[in-house]
C-alpha cells in the first residue's frame, strides 16, 4: 500500500527553483534516504513535507492529499524532526515530549489523560522514563537526540520526516538513533523519510537513496547502484573509493587528492 | 509517573496560594500607608466594619474615611490591575519573540503613548478641563495603539522568514519616529516639559475609581484571551518551524497574542504613565521561582505583578513626603540592578 506519495512537488524560493518536480511513492514502512550536496535541495523536500515551505503540486498520505489549510492535520500525519531543533533547556523532558500531542488538542483546550498516558508509554519505549522530570538543559546530546525522535512519536503519524538526524552525535549514538528509527518502523510500520549526509550510513538503514543535485533526482536505487565511485564524482565533485564488504554494506571512503 | 505529576501540581497550588497571599497582604498594606488619614491600624478594622453583618468600631471618622476610600484605594486598586498588566503583558511578549529580554513597550506602546500624551499637554492642557471625558488617557491609548499598528504593518509587510526581528527592528524605527516628533514638540513648547517628564515616569497618584473602571474592560478582555494562549506560547518555545510542524498557525498566534497585550499595555499606560521594568522583572523572577512554563507564568505574573505594584508604590508616597516620587523611578531603582543579574546569568532562550 502507499503510504507517501509525492506528485509533481516543486519549491522556490523568490523564484530560484530549489526544487524541481519531485515525483515518489514510498510504501508503508519504507525508508526512503535522500542525498546529494548541500544545496541540492534534500531539506527542502521534507520542508515542503512538513509544510514549513510553500509548494506547488501535491503530497499525499494513504492516497488523500494533504489539505494546505489544516497544520494540526498534517501533523497528525506527519512527524518532523528538523537538523537543528531548538531546546528550551529548562523545560523538563515530560512536557518537552507532550508538546507532541499538540495536533490532537484543540486550539484552547488542554490534553488529556490519554495525551498524558500516551507520552509515558513514549518515555518508557525510549528508556527515558527515569528522566521525566529533568531539564532539558541536564541532557547530553545523545539523550536530547532520542528525546526529539520521542517527541516526534508521540505525534502518533505513520509518516516520519528526518533532516540529518545524526549529524551532530558521535559515531556511537548516530548508530544508537539510526538503530532505534529501525526498530520503530519495523515495529510500527512508520514510514521514514530522512536527509543524510554520511553515504555510508544511509546506504546501511534506508531501503532506497535518491540522490538529488541542484533540486532535481539524478540517480535512484539501492546503495549498491548509487553508490558508486564514477556518479560520486559526478554530483559531489569528489574522488572516493567504494567497498563492498560481504555482508552488502557499500563503504564510501574519500581519497586523498595530493599524492604523497 | 502519575504520582509525580501529581506532585507537581501539589507544587503548583503552593504557588498560587503564595501569590495569592501576597498580593493581599500587599493590598491591605497599602492601603494602611499613606501621608494623611488615620492611625494605620484602624484600617483594616474599618473596612471589615463596612462589611455586611459585621459592627466593629474603628474609631474611623466619617472624613478619614473619605481619604480611605476615595484616595488611597483605588490607587492600590489600580496598582494592582496595572502591575498585573504589565506583568502578563511582558511575559506574553517574551513568550512570542522567545526573547527573555523583551518588554511591554517593545513594539512602540510606550513611544506613541508618550507623544499622544505631549500632544494632549502642548495643545493648551488647562482648556480641557472641562471636558466631559479627559483626553489624556484617550489620546496616550489611541497614541499607544496607533505606534503598534504602524510597527505590526511595517514589521511583517518586508519581513519574509525572520518575521520576529523584523517586527522587532520596525518596533525600534517606530519608537525612534514617535520619539523624535515629540521631542520637537517639547521643544517648541518648553513650558510643559515639567508635565510630560511627570507622566512619562509613571504615577498612580492621581488615581481614581473613575480610572479603575476605565481600564478594568479591557484589561480582562486582555488577560482573558493571553490565559487562553498559555498553553500555545508553550509550544512556541520551540521555535516557529518546530511549532507549524505540530500544527500550530504560527503568525495568527502570535499576531492575537500581540494584539491582546497592546490592547491592555495601551489601556493601563493611558491611565498611569510609563511604569517600567515590571514587565521584565516579574515574568522573570516568576519563572526562578516556579519553572518556565507558560502554564504556570501567566497566571503567576497577575498575581505577582499586582503584588510587587502595590508594594513599589509605597515608598513612591512616603519617600519624599508630601512630595511623590514617580513610581517609575521605584521600579527602576529595583528593575534595573535586577535586568542587568538577569543579562549575566540568563543567556539561554525563554
Amino acid at each position: 500500500m502507499t503510504a507517501l506519495g509525492f506528485c509533481d512537488v516543486q519549491v522556490s524560493y523568490n523564484g530560484i527553483e530549489a526544487v524541481q518536480s519531485f515525483n515518489d511513492l514510498l510504501h508503508s514502512g519504507e525508508w526512503l534516504c535522500l542525498i546529494g550536496p548541500n544545496g541540492a535541495g534534500k531539506s527542502s523536500v521534507l520542508r515542503a513535507a512538513a509544510g514549513l515551505v510553500p509548494y506547488s503540486g501535491s503530497i499525499a498520505i494513504d492516497q488523500k492529499e494533504i489539505p494546505a489549510t489544516s497544520a494540526r492535520w498534517r501533523a497528525q500525519h506527519i512527524a518532523y524532526v528538523p537538523q537543528s531543533p531548538l531546546i528550551p533547556l529548562d523545560m523538563n523532558v515530560f512536557d518537552y515530549v507532550l508538546l507532541g500531542r499538540n495536533p490532537y488538542v484543540r486550539h484552547f483546550s488542554w490534553e488529556t489523560k490519554h495525551d498524558k498516558e500516551v507520552v509515558s508509554e513514549v518515555l518508557d519505549r525510549l528508556d527515558l522514563a527515569t528522566f521525566a522530570r529533568r531539564s532539558l538543559g541536564t541532557l547530553s546530546g545523545g539523550e536530547v537526540q532520542r528525546l526529539v525522535i520521542a517527541r516526534a512519536l508521540a505525534q502518533e503519524a505513520p509518516v516520519l520526516l528526518l533532516d540529518e538526524p545524526t549529524s551532530a552525535l558521535d559515531i556511537g549514538h548516530q548508530q544508537q538513533a539510526l538503530e532505534l528509527v529501525d526498530k520503530l518502523r519495523h515495529e510500527q510500520g512508520l514510514t521514514v523519510v530522512s536527509a543524510m549526509h554520511d553515504l555510508t550510513l544511509a546506504g546501511m538503514y534506508a531501503d532506497r537513496l535518491v540522490l538529488m543535485h541542484q533540486g532535481a533526482r539524478v540517480a535512484e536505487g539501492s546503495a549498491k547502484e548509487v553508490l558508486q565511485p564514477n556518479i560520486l564524482s559526478e554530483f559531489y565533485g569528489v574522488s572516493a573509493r567504494v567497498h563492498h564488504e560481504d555482508d552488502g554494506t557499500v563503504v564510501v571512503i574519500p581519497q586523498r587528492m595530493s599524492t604523497r | 509517573m502519575t504520582s509525580t505529576t501529581s506532585l507537581d501540581t501539589g507544587r503548583n497550588r503552593y504557588w498560587f496560594v503564595f501569590g495569592g497571599v501576597l498580593l493581599l497582604v500587599a493590598m491591605i498594606v497599602g492601603t494602611m500607608i499613606g501621608p494623611a488619614g488615620p492611625t494605620w491600624w484602624r484600617i483594616p478594622l474599618e473596612f471589615l466594619n463596612r462589611l455586611p453583618f459585621i459592627r466593629i468600631d474603628s474609631g474611623v471618622s466619617e472624613q478619614d474615611w473619605n481619604i480611605v476610600w476615595l484616595i488611597r484605594t483605588p490607587r492600590v486598586v489600580l496598582a494592582a490591575i496595572v502591575g498585573s498588566m504589565l506583568s502578563i503583558s511582558g511575559a506574553s511578549y517574551q513568550g512570542v519573540f522567545r526573547n527573555p529580554l523583551v518588554d511591554p513597550y517593545l513594539l512602540g506602546v510606550a513611544a506613541g503613548a508618550g507623544l499622544g500624551a505631549t500632544l494632549v499637554f502642548a495643545f493648551q492642557r488647562g482648556a480641557t478641563e472641562n471636558w466631559i471625558v479627559d483626553p489624556l488617557p484617550l489620546a496616550a491609548f489611541i497614541g499607544a495603539l496607533v505606534a503598534v499598528l504602524v510597527t505590526y504593518v511595517v514589521g511583517t509587510a518586508f519581513g519574509t522568514t525572520q518575521s520576529t526581528t523584523t517586527l522587532i527592528l520596525a518596533g525600534v524605527a517606530v519608537t525612534s519616529l514617535a520619539t523624535s516628533i515629540q521631542a520637537f514638540i517639547l521643544q517648541r513648547n518648553t513650558d510643559v516639559v515639567r508635565q510630560v517628564y511627570s507622566w512619562i515616569l509613571g504615577r498612580l497618584s492621581s488615581a481614581t475609581w473613575g480610572d479603575v473602571r476605565l481600564v478594568l474592560p479591557y484589561v480582562l478582555l486582555s488577560t482573558g484571551v493571553l490565559f487562553m494562549h498559555r498553553r500555545l506560547l508553550d509550544v512556541l518555545r520551540v521555535g516557529d518551524d518546530e511549532a507549524s510542524a505540530l500544527g500550530i498557525n504560527v503568525r495568527r498566534v502570535r499576531l492575537i497574542v500581540v494584539l491582546a497585550a497592546t490592547l491592555g499595555t495601551s489601556a493601563v499606560v493611558a491611565v498611569s504613565g510609563l511604569i517600567g521594568f515590571v514587565g521584565i522583572i516579574v515574568p522573570h523572577a516568576v519563572r526562578l521561582l516556579a519553572g518556565a512554563s507558560y502554564r504556570k507564568v501567566l497566571p503567576l505574573s497577575v498575581l505577582l505583578g499586582a503584588a510587587f505594584l502595590v508594594f513599589a508604590d509605597i515608598p513612591s508616597r512616603v519617600l519624599a513626603n508630601p512630595a511623590e516620587t514617580p513610581i517609575g523611578v521605584v521600579t527602576a531603582f529595583f528593575g534595573a540592578p535586577f535586568f542587568l543579574y538577569l543579562l549575566r546569568t540568563r543567556n539561554t532562550s525563554t
